[in-house]
């Protein structure tokens, strides 16, 4: 913890970095994102197993990039996060600074992209057991069965939008939600409103998800938003042989097209 | 009308629900749904959740929902023929067990929706509407009602409060006319509270952490330190949370959804927190960025609503921080805004 100070005070006064995204205490008992823009600000900076909030939703906010050459505290799912950010052109190499507390509690910063490469290569990405345990148990239901679970949990959702703007994916400046002309998908939280909002978007996420979870750990009224998204990597992976934010020039799946493409799947 | 203190047995709240939807009210009460507790439309007493802090969702959804159709049309050759909704079509509604917090709330959603033009649709459902609240006797470290001008057992917005003063018994106060009338339902069930009977002994302690008259005139003399709004917000992500579960924010948009025949128009929540709130036609954003947007939040709260209505468009009840997906604490940031 005091070695993160130091090191971030230091990137701080010599002024390599502007802002450092970290953590700190937060209210309650919660661990929230920290914005160090000076040494003051960085002694309040914490590095612990709390520190499980994906920071790299922060990358991309204009208000953020302003500050200055950006430092991060980033986690396993912020690593990726930064990867599958920089296949799709959104940060440029050594762009930024990228430290990762690692399991022993010492801290390695990454050099280019493809020290963050090498790191992921040998971290564990997998999804929980418990996660698992629920992509099992949605997958056993029929199709009534698994759309009734839905259609109970997107009943109580009131389109805050919490999940999307949660989401280091969903950077779009205008989200296709957004767009009014023609609309895509009707604005009201409604049955229909809310089941082409949450479908939308986790198509919108297929391939590109590193389920960190962000969007149902943001969601105010505790729907399983992940599961959704949860349910694509494994097709993705079968199918195209891709697994998201592992890569930083890793090519999208679901945008690119190659002639000797098997075309199988079209009737 | 003067208030009416009376005493009523635990054990017959049962009775006082069955009265209530035998005379044909819709009773909506906390109830447990899945891992949280809503205001949900109840059968029998026995649903009810009474010993939860607080729903998830404030109450303001009773008189003002997510989703509400204010009209109807069809599309015609001829142009479009237009049919009313009407705002009396609501059925009688009794709000049992809300927090204090909660019915006042209403107090500001009454003023904005009170104001001119009167807005039916809302003041038909508030006019139906009888709320029972119950006393706190526990608190969070988010609560802070106390420093807004409200309390633990403060009365303000409803009709009956009831505090739990024993295991056994509740202490009933009737406080105002509909009050009187629905109080009157279970008449027989109230029995007389002995003299000097106190309901603050059994109140939960929350204590006042900041001067609210400082909050309004520090919030308003900063509006142009834009440092001190972004350096409040740079963790704000700009969703609709807070908005959405507030008692008071009453911002709505309003969406047609249409094919070539008819249509129906739709009040909708929205939220000063999104940057689409406030983007024109032209592209233009005059609350171009989030810091903008957050100083909105708490303007109009503390300073807009003051000047126009009495009082401050916040009840304490923390809910925007406790479902803020950013550990945004209101509390803890209108602390540092009075103490400026």
């Amino acid at each position: 913890m005091n070695e993160l100070i130091k090191i971030v005070t230091q990137l701080l006064s010599d002024k390599t970095i502007g802002v450092f995204i970290g953590y700190e205490k937060g209210s309650a008992g919660r661990t929230r994102a920290l914005f160090a823009r000076n040494a003051d600000q960085a002694q309040k900076l914490i590095c612990d197993d709390t520190c499980t909030q994906n920071l790299a939703g922060y990358l991309l906010k204009p208000e953020i990039k302003k500050l200055g050459r950006i430092g991060i505290l980033a986690n396993i799912p912020a690593l990726r996060s930064i990867m599958q950010l920089a296949s799709e052109h959104q940060i440029k190499d050594q762009s930024l600074l990228v430290l990762t507390a690692n399991s022993d509690g010492s801290l390695t910063e990454f050099c280019d992209f493809h020290s963050i490469e090498k790191y992921l290569e040998t971290s564990d990405v997998n999804i929980t057991s418990g996660e698992k345990e629920m992509i099992a148990r949605l997958e056993s239901m029929t199709t009534t069965e698994r759309r009734e679970f839905w259609s109970r949990e997107f009943e109580k959702c009131i389109k805050c939008y919490a999940c999307r703007a949660a989401c280091p994916m969903c950077y779009c400046h205008r989200c296709t939600t957004d767009v009014n002309q023609p609309q895509w998908i009707p604005v009201a939280s409604h049955e229909m409103g809310n089941l082409e909002y949450h479908l939308m978007r986790a198509m919108h996420l297929a391939g590109r998800c590193i389920n960190c979870g962000e969007c149902a750990k943001a969601c105010p009224m505790d729907i399983p938003l992940n599961l959704l998204t949860y349910q694509l990597i494994e097709p993705i992976r079968e199918n195209f042989g891709k697994t998201a934010g592992m890569k930083a020039d890793a090519v999208y799946a679901l945008s690119t097209f190659n002639p000797d493409d098997t075309e199988n799947f079209i009737l | 009308m003067d208030k009416e203190i009376k005493i009523l047995k635990y054990g017959d709240l049962p009775k006082l629900i069955g009265r209530f939807n035998s005379r044909g009210f819709k009773v909506l009460a906390p109830v447990r749904s899945g891992t949280i507790v809503e205001i949900n439309p109840v059968g029998s007493f026995e649903e009810i959740v009474l010993d939860a802090l607080l729903t998830r969702q404030s109450a303001k959804k009773v008189a003002f929902p997510k989703v509400e159709k204010v009209l109807e049309f069809d599309i015609l050759k001829k142009g479009v023929v237009q049919h009313p909704v009407d705002p009396e079509a609501c059925p009688e509604t009794l709000l049992f067990g809300v927090r204090p917090c909660d019915a006042c709330g209403f107090k500001s959603l009454d003023s904005i929706f009170g104001d001119t033009p009167a807005d039916q649709f809302y003041l038909k459902k508030k006019e139906k509407t009888t709320i029972i609240s119950f006393a706190c006797t526990t608190a969070d470290e988010y609560c802070f009602c106390t420093s807004v001008g409200g309390g633990p057992g403060n009365t303000d917005g409803s009709d009956l409060q009831f505090t739990p003063i024993s295991p056994e018994e509740l202490l009933v106060e009737i406080l105002t006319d509909k009050g009187k009338e629905a109080a009157a339902l279970f008449g027989d069930l109230l029995t007389d509270a002995s003299t000097g009977t106190d309901k603050s002994q059994h109140l939960a302690d929350v204590k006042v952490v900041f001067d609210v008259k400082n909050v309004v005139d520090k919030a308003t003399s900063s509006f142009n330190d834009t440092e001190f709004w972004l350096d409040q917000s740079l963790r704000c992500i700009g969703c609709g949370a807070c908005a959405f579960v507030c008692p008071t924010c009453a911002c709505f948009d309003l969406q047609d959804e249409q094919n070539t025949k008819k249509g129906v128009r739709l009040r909708l929540w929205d939220s000063c927190g999104f940057s689409l709130f406030t983007l024109h036609t032209s592209g233009h954003n005059p609350r171009e960025v989030q810091s903008q947007r957050w100083r909105q939040r708490i303007m109009h709260k503390f300073s807009y609503m003051p000047e126009q209505f009495n009082g401050v468009g916040c009840v304490g009840c923390g809910r925007c921080s406790r479902a803020c997906p950013a550990d945004m604490n209101i509390k803890e940031h209108l602390t540092s805004i009075a103490a400026q």
